[in-house]
């Protein structure tokens, strides 16, 4: 049997679903939310590039590089904020980030 | 089974095993090295699906810099991940209740979508034959897609300068070398003549 677009397709499916329920059952690990949100993103990769194969088409994969660069910037200020947060209050437990009440 | 095939059914094995457990781990640097795994499957998985450079590129950025940035900050934060973990099961119904709904979605999109005819015919970057994945990227990226290559550019120029800034510290009781204080300096404030009586001393 052949690999369609839909193996690939539940793949991604699969990926985001775990990606979504490591954000909810790690509710407390910010930096595990941070790698949940990244595999959130893998999975939108690799729908894009599927699709940009099956159909021939290259934007597809030009889009997925742009989800990669932003993806690493927000890894990076992400990272920054949790160094800078440890270092002012000694915690990265999410339900202690509450000073302003939102 | 054909060999990609084979190989396709080992690569999104492995992906979503690891996935599994970059969300179940105990130890967060655990996380971490699965994510690592999890994200080189899926360069398998771009390889097989013939886009060389995005699978390349994920290798580079992910694991070469990303992984190892989170990996970095979970080794240096001094943080007592057990008792962060307290909750895992407490979450778990509603977790699972959610996941199930996202995943039944999803499925139920995977199975109904259909292609309308005009998805396809404005699609301006056709893969050529003859012509490698990378070069045929570079063509499409500097040419039609050149601003929002440069825009992303911005958005890593931005990421770097808030990093910078969110994690630079000056220590006020650090002496620095200050370059223009050094070149004020004259004659007349650096040295100071004090007359001093004879056979007195100072």
């Amino acid at each position: 049997m052949t690999i369609g677009l839909t193996h690939y397709l539940s793949v991604a499916a699969i990926l985001f679903t775990l990606g979504v329920l490591g954000i909810i059952l790690n509710r407390k690990n910010i930096i595990i939310i941070l790698m949940s949100v990244e595999l959130i993103l893998l999975s939108v990769n690799i729908n894009l590039v599927a699709f940009s194969s099956f159909m021939g088409d290259l934007t597809g994969q030009v889009f997925s590089l742009f989800i990669l660069t932003v993806a690493a910037a927000e890894a990076a200020i992400g990272l920054a904020i949790l160094v800078t947060y440890y270092r002012n209050r000694g915690s990265i437990a999410v339900e202690d980030i509450n000073m302003m009440k939102g | 089974m054909s060999v990609a095939a084979a190989f396709f059914y080992l690569f999104s094995a492995i992906m979503i095993a690891s996935a599994f457990m970059v969300i179940a781990a105990r130890n967060p640097v655990h996380s971490v090295l699965f994510l690592i795994l999890a994200f080189v499957n899926a360069s398998g998985l771009f390889l097989l699906l013939g886009a060389e450079f995005v699978a390349m590129i994920l290798v580079v950025v992910y694991v070469g810099a990303v992984a190892v940035l989170f990996l970095f900050v979970v080794m240096m934060l001094d943080v007592d991940f057990a008792e962060l973990r307290q909750g895992f099961l407490q979450y778990l119904p509603l977790g699972s209740m959610i996941g199930i709904v996202v995943a039944i979605e999803l499925v139920l999109v995977m199975v109904g979508w259909t292609q309308a005819d005009a998805a396809i015919a404005p699609a301006g970057a056709t893969v050529q034959a003859g012509v490698t994945n990378t070069e045929a990227l570079g063509l499409v990226l500097y040419t039609k897609y050149v601003y929002l290559f440069q825009a992303s550019g911005l958005v890593l120029l931005t990421a770097m300068i808030g990093a910078i800034v969110l994690t630079l510290r000056h220590k006020p009781d650090v002496k620095r070398q200050v370059i223009a204080d050094q070149n004020a300096r004259t004659r007349a404030g650096a040295i100071e003549l004090k007359k001093a009586p004879s056979r007195a001393g100072v």
